[in-house]
């Protein structure tokens, strides 16, 4: 059983669909007693850093996600779910997240061209790096496959995690992994028949 | 490299997909849910649920309609039509929504996108503006485009862009369905006030108005159709290739 972990932000009924879908059982729920049981977690959210990382501590969750790190159980973070795994946001000051991937989430206008649209908005490819491996994640996949994207942070200083990048004008972080963690800046759940693929992948990972 | 993006939008009225010229005359044209998959299947890049009932019935049949989509089509969602408040926003972001599109809603209620953009974010409120020239000068309509608000379009973009609307869907009621082309005099006008995607609706009717739309104005982002995606028109993996062909950056 997969358990996407509720804490209040994001489309969970599309994730859990998107599961289903591809013949995956998966529960909805913020109760840290059903997350402990779970084999592998997902960690979604969209809005705020900040707000994020308080919800999941004030829930106790973050406590959670650390016991299952430690346990060796696949973790994965999606879109802001993705940015908490990380050591420190700089989203409107500077916040602590959970720290399971050394870097820290920026802003990508320090990155890009003057003048392309922030947030990063639509679908783009995935490029995979020259010198590692494929990822686990992306098995059933090819480079250049194509996923959607809505974000305007980034993950920075995690060359040595980075799974897959994107390009625009600059290439930005599309998705990093360290050990049974990993994250996607874009939506699995919002990228098609290559999402699926990814979130199958995910599900066939175990500790 | 990011790619331009083909949005086909379905009005549902009664749980059935419906779609006028000028938006007078309703035509019955398939089933929502069926017709979403197809899209998905085609290459949609996202798709645009419009909820043009009133009725409160019609309300439920229409998130019902929408959970069923949301089961079985893994591509973006964006839901307007008739959202006035933040439990709009949450009634229909609990049924697999995953951005809300406000019009009326927000010349009534000017606070609307403020707020649901602190709640829910910049990227889940997608501001829908009808525009028609009216004496030389771009004027937001609401109600479907059938009441001059006599508000200055340029402006009113302006104002809700930086209130938080993340999104701008720009539907010229001067060129929607005469399917002769967008209104790319209106949409570069648009471009010049916002720094958000603009997203051109109302005026294609064939995949050369999608290529000019995209070779004339670099700053769109995307383009919605709802008719000649639904009468077979324009079939959108044809559309795909043809822009591909003239290298603008689309998913195949």
């Amino acid at each position: 059983m997969t358990v996407i972990i509720d804490y209040g932000v994001g489309n969970l009924f599309s994730l859990k669909s998107s599961l289903n879908h591809i013949g995956f059982e998966a529960e909805i729920s913020g109760d840290a007693d059903i997350i402990k049981k779970a084999e592998r977690i997902i960690l979604p959210g969209v809005g705020a850093f900040r707000d994020a990382a308080d919800k999941l501590s004030s829930l106790r969750l973050d406590d959670v996600l650390r016991e299952s790190k430690n346990s060796g159980k696949p973790i994965l973070g999606i879109c802001l779910g993705m940015q908490l795994l990380f050591d420190k946001s700089l989203e409107y000051g500077e916040y602590p997240g959970l720290g399971f991937i050394h870097g820290e989430i920026r802003h990508i206008g320090e990155s890009i061209a003057p003048g392309l649209k922030i947030p990063h908005i639509g679908w783009n490819s995935l490029l995979f790096p020259r010198s590692k491996p494929k990822s686990e994640l992306y098995r059933y996949i090819s480079e250049g496959d194509m996923v959607y994207f809505v974000h305007s942070y980034h993950a920075c200083g995690c060359e040595d995690s980075i799974s897959a990048y994107t390009e625009y004008s600059t290439l930005l972080t599309a998705s990093c992994e360290c050990g049974n963690v990993f994250g996607t800046q874009f939506h699995p759940e919002k990228s098609g028949e290559v999402g699926l693929e990814i979130l199958r992948a995910f599900c066939g990972i175990s500790a | 490299m990011i790619t331009k993006r083909i949005i086909p939008c379905l009005d549902v009225k009664d749980g059935r997909v419906v779609k006028g010229t000028n938006f007078l005359s309703l035509r019955d044209v398939s089933s929502p849910v069926e017709l979403a998959s197809f899209y998905s299947r085609a290459g949609a890049d996202e798709l645009v649920f419009y909820d043009i009932t009133a009725s409160a019935q019609g309300r439920r049949i229409f998130t019902d309609i929408l959970r069923d989509t949301a089961e079985r089509v893994f591509i973006p969602l964006t839901v307007g039509g008739g959202i006035s408040s933040l439990d709009d926003f949450d009634r229909v972001l609990k049924c697999g929504a995953d951005k809300v599109s406000v019009n009326s809603g927000a010349i009534n209620d000017p606070g609307l996108i403020r707020r649901a953009a602190e709640r829910y974010g910049n990227q889940c409120v997608v501001l829908s503006v009808d525009i028609k020239r009216v004496n030389g000068r771009f004027t937001v309509f609401a109600k479907g485009g059938r009441v001059n608000t006599e508000l200055d379009a340029l402006d009113w973009i302006r104002r809700c862009t930086s209130e938080g609307a993340g999104e701008v869907v720009v539907n010229s009621i001067d060129t929607d369905g005469v399917k002769n082309g967008f209104d790319l005099e209106m949409l570069d006008a648009v471009c010049s006030v916002t720094d958000v995607p603009v997203i051109a609706s109302g005026g294609a009717g064939s995949i050369g108005d999608f290529v000019t739309l995209f070779k004339s104005l670099p700053k769109v982002d995307a383009g919605l159709a709802a008719s000649v995606f639904h009468f077979g028109e324009i079939d959108i993996k044809e559309l795909k290739k043809a822009m591909a062909h003239e290298n603008i950056p689309a998913r195949l």
